[in-house]
């Protein structure tokens, strides 16, 4: 079973990046050089020097642990997305492909009208409906997220739903929940858990674009987003508010789709 | 009694086409009747297409016949639900054709042994291992392959595990569907000669689905013809390939090389391809390329009957009694 | 024939996903806490007289007679009235649609023309320098936080060198063109009005890069794959070996099969940027639909909540459909099952 993984350079640096950032989100406290809700207003809109290397924002907070602390929150709404779309979309995806008929095509319009919106779209309004928090952004975006990993599975279990080795376990008498959770199941987990791990990063980016807007974290918490926010009202003062939390958005994202990317690629090499 | 009996089944496919949804009825199985005894081989063969592999699938109850009945072992089990089907399942096993599909890639060789018995409520895991040791001492596979991914085995060792699996529940019936035809020539008679001995062993009956002629009369002792959904022709192994009765099985059987060619006869060669199943031809299915065709086989379809004893075949132009002259035998 | 029905079938399929939306949205819509009627009342109205407003809203009816009125009034093209700008919303998105569709068809402009020539040249190079930058601005790109980008962008060629305009569609004190499509360089170019031209153009430049930033990578990556794809094609060697020159043989005869990919993505990516315009017309104060629903939803603005929502997911599907189609008359082998 034990296949030399070879890694590309880009993989590499997607690895490197989001471990680095799991690292900084789980020792926040000990890495961060301030308290990222300090206030301090007589050291308020200082630019990047040796003491705040990411300069303060307008009540005097240091930006660099508040981008440190950011980490907690994007991977805690990335993760938590993921692992509660992934089941449900994978249930659900697996119970259409293999049941057919009426239950595939319930399931699958269902799935087409929360398709039919552009993502963002979905979760702004669903995020706007429950009110503006960040629990509230998550529950939006997993139910944005969802239908996407029940196409995925309900392709895969199309393609072998219909396989020898399932209709041996039908001969045998096994029972289609049995069928469904050992046979089929465990051949489809793996392109859709891709999928999630490629998706980790856009569930980060669209969480922080909707915190931009006003829909997330809500000040002085130190989401990403938010911070870009108000950085808005500070930008002739302070270019370092807007940039750097941008940065990390960026990192982070590129981080987690490089190593998707590479994961794909190692399944699938056609795609190189 | 026999151990299974099938009358008149019948599995017709729906599938529409176009988006008015004009149903199109494909008849892969078309009537069919027959019956083995325990501890006997019925060979069915067939080009592809000719829905042998849906009659096996069919009796098994993997799909729901459109009609007809199935009686096994004097019961008829043509209309049971899934749970009392699942105790003739015990009985009645299918090994498929192909080694690689047929074997779930993320289970280890113990999993795919022990799932069966699982299945059918062996609780204790003991005697699950008892059962699938003794069973794979006689495939061929070492205990300590057991832990084992199927992709980690040779083709032919893949057809013995799946052997192995049908095995587990000590069934009286296999259906084997094309056993051999995706192995090697070499692996191939090893499985064969592997099945002859368990047969022997265990008193089983197989049912024999394969196109290949050779390997049909190596291991049946009955063999049934089939075209396009129906039986043309049945009967003993030697009977059928010394004396067949049927244009259609003299054509296959003319097509099968001989060690030594100043046997073969002459090569009925088919006219034209197979017909499509969705609109098979009126009258007699094969009059589109049969070459001794008159206008009455346009007509009337026509029966199976029993043309001498124990040799039935579905053809007007074969009188009852006749013997036919030439030898096509191969071995 | 075949084309036809298929055609006749897809648009069939889209009425139950439209009465889907309008459920969803509907149930939606209706979830968001706060009371539309003491809103629309103001913050001094007496408990009498919000009372009243909700009878006459008919916010005391069951859902379903509501939903029911709500779409009775949707097909004959009544929205409802903004609870915000108190006119019918009907009235404000015409005003703030054609910004939005200006915008996101110039960012797909921007998008066709980088994105596709960046994807052949890629996949043309493979693996030499042009395709490890081509990948990696590609890579980039689609991690781009196009919010974040906006924000760099005033900063640096509005705040910093101020040659760009940072906010608006027009000059202050330029007049929009005459209404005609509502596009306001399309307009000018059609009533030959250059300086509101000019200015409008301007004003796209910045809104419309970003909202492409992310596209481009999109597209870059796909023409990239679907190009590798037919490249490696027999025929595409028989066309080198013949003797067609690069050029003839990569654009005329490899681009125009590597098309159908990129011709679905190209509505993937309308969607996309409608989607992003929520963002984007954010940070650059543009008047459209996305900055229409960020205040709706600011201002518990159901009416208006609903209709941006249902809108934009009936251009997405409809685009969708649109390519679908195209993609089936395009690609004559493609069967309509």
């Amino acid at each position: 079973m034990v296949r030399r993984v070879f890694l590309s350079p880009l993989t590499m640096l997607g690895l490197f990046i989001v471990v680095m950032i799991v690292i900084l989100a789980i020792f926040a406290p000990w890495i961060a050089p301030n308290d990222p809700l300090q206030v301090n207003l007589g050291q308020k809109l200082l630019p990047p020097s040796s003491e705040h290397l990411f300069g303060t924002d307008e009540v005097g907070r240091d930006i660099l642990s508040r981008i440190i602390f950011g980490t907690r929150i994007s991977l805690k709404i990335g993760f938590l997305v993921v692992i509660i779309a992934f089941p449900i979309g994978t249930i659900l995806g697996a119970i259409a492909g293999y049941a057919g008929g009426a239950v595939d095509q319930v399931i699958m319009r269902i799935t087409d009208i929360f398709l039919s919106f552009p993502g963002i779209i979905l979760s702004m309004s669903i995020a706007a409906a429950l009110g503006p928090s960040i629990e509230n952004v998550l529950l939006a975006l997993a139910v944005t997220w969802w239908p996407w990993y029940t196409r995925i599975v309900r392709s895969s279990v199309l393609s072998i739903k219909n396989s020898e080795f399932v209709e041996s376990a039908r001969a045998l008498g096994a029972s289609p929940i049995r069928i469904l959770i050992k046979e089929i199941i465990p051949n489809t987990i793996g392109p859709a858990s891709i999928q999630a791990s490629l998706d980790l990063g856009f569930v980060i980016l669209s969480a922080a674009g909707l915190s931009f807007i006003g829909l997330g974290a809500q000040p002085p918490s130190p989401e990403w987003g938010a911070m870009l926010s108000s950085s808005r009202e500070i930008l002739r003062d302070a270019w370092w508010s807007a940039t750097f939390p941008g940065i990390a958005i960026l990192l982070t994202v590129l981080g987690f789709n490089l190593l998707g990317d590479g994961l794909r690629d190692l399944l699938d090499p056609k795609n190189r | 009694m026999s151990l299974l009996e099938v009358k008149e089944l019948k599995q017709h496919f729906t599938i529409k086409k176009g988006f008015l949804g004009e149903k199109k009825i494909v008849k892969a199985v078309d009537g069919v009747s027959f019956k083995i005894e325990q501890g006997e081989t019925l060979g069915i063969v067939g080009e592809s297409g000719c829905g042998k592999s849906s009659l096996g699938r069919t009796i098994l109850q993997l799909i729901k016949p459109t009609s007809g009945v199935i009686h096994f072992q004097g019961r008829d089990i043509t209309h049971l639900s899934r749970k009392e089907m699942k105790d003739v399942r015990k009985e009645m096993q299918i090994v498929f054709q192909d080694p690689y599909a047929s074997l779930n890639p993320r289970s280890t060789v113990r999993t795919i042994l022990e799932d069966p018995l699982i299945i059918h409520g062996i609780k204790s895991r003991h005697k699950r291992m008892d059962i699938i040791e003794g069973i794979i001492d006689k495939i061929g596979i070492r205990k300590d392959q057991l832990d084992r991914y199927p992709h980690e085995f040779s083709g032919g060792q893949r057809q013995r595990i799946g052997i192995a699996r049908a095995l587990t529940l000590s069934p009286k019936l296999i259906i084997a569907d094309e056993p051999v035809s995706a192995l090697d020539v070499s692996v191939q008679s090893q499985v064969l000669n592997l099945m002859d001995a368990l047969q022997k062993e265990l008193n089983l009956s197989y049912i024999f689905i394969s196109h290949d002629l050779s390997v049909v009369q190596h291991i049946s002792d009955r063999v049934a013809v089939m075209y396009l959904g129906k039986i043309v022709e049945i009967a003993d192994v030697d009977e059928l390939y010394q004396n067949p009765l049927h244009p259609y099985t003299k054509a296959l059987l003319s097509a099968v090389p001989l060690p030594d060619p100043a046997q073969m006869k002459e090569r009925i060669i088919l006219q034209g391809d197979l017909p499509s199943p969705v609109n098979p031809p009126s009258g007699c299915p094969f009059h589109t390329r049969c070459p001794q065709a008159t206008p009455e086989c346009k007509a009337e379809i026509p029966e199976l009957r029993e043309k001498s004893m124990d040799h039935w075949a579905a053809c007007i132009h074969v009188q009852p009694g006749q013997k036919q002259s030439i030898r096509t035998s191969i071995s | 024939m075949d084309a036809l029905r298929y055609i006749i079938k897809r648009i069939l399929l889209m009425i139950p996903i439209l009465f889907g939306i309008s459920v969803l949205t509907f149930f939606i819509s209706n979830t968001i806490p706060g009371d539309p009627a003491r809103l629309a009342a103001g913050p001094h109205a007496d408990a009498k007289i919000i009372e009243e407003l909700q009878e006459k809203m008919g916010l005391n009816d069951p859902l379903y007679v509501q939903y029911g009125r709500y779409m009775k009034n949707l097909v004959q093209g009544d929205l409802g009235t903004s609870n915000y700008s108190h006119q019918p919303v009907m009235e404000d998105i015409k005003q703030y649609f054609p910004a939005t569709l200006e915008l996101t068809l110039f960012s797909m402009f921007i998008t066709i023309l980088i994105g596709i020539p960046l994807g052949v040249i890629s996949a043309s190079k493979k693996d030499k320098l042009a395709d490890q930058f081509a990948r990696v601005m590609a890579l980039i790109g689609v991690a781009m936080p196009a919010f974040w980008l906006g924000i760099i962008f005033l900063l640096f060629f509005y705040l910093q060198l101020g040659i760009l305009p940072g906010s608006g569609r027009l000059d202050t004190g330029l007049a929009p063109p005459e209404s005609i499509t509502g596009m306001y360089t399309i307009d000018a170019l059609l009533t030959g009005n250059w300086a509101v031209f000019n200015s409008a153009i301007i004003h796209l430049i910045l809104p419309g890069i970003t909202q492409a930033a992310v596209t481009i990578g999109m597209i870059t990556r796909m023409t990239r794959s679907s190009m590798l794809e037919v490249l490696n094609s027999d025929y595409i060697r028989t066309a080198f070996a013949k003797g067609g020159s690069q050029n003839r043989v990569l654009y005329g005869h490899a681009l125009r099969n590597g098309m159908m990919p990129i011709l679905t993505l190209l509505g993937m990516t309308f969607g996309h940027s409608l989607g992003g315009s929520v963002l984007v017309e954010s940070v650059f104060s543009w008047p459209g639909l996305g900055r229409y629903a960020v205040n709706a939803i600011t201002y518990l603005d159901f009416p208006a909540v609903m209709a941006v929502t249902i809108l934009i997911a009936v251009l997405f599907i409809t685009v969708n459909l649109l390519i679908d189609i195209l993609y089936q008359v395009v690609d004559p082998r493609l069967n309509y099952d």
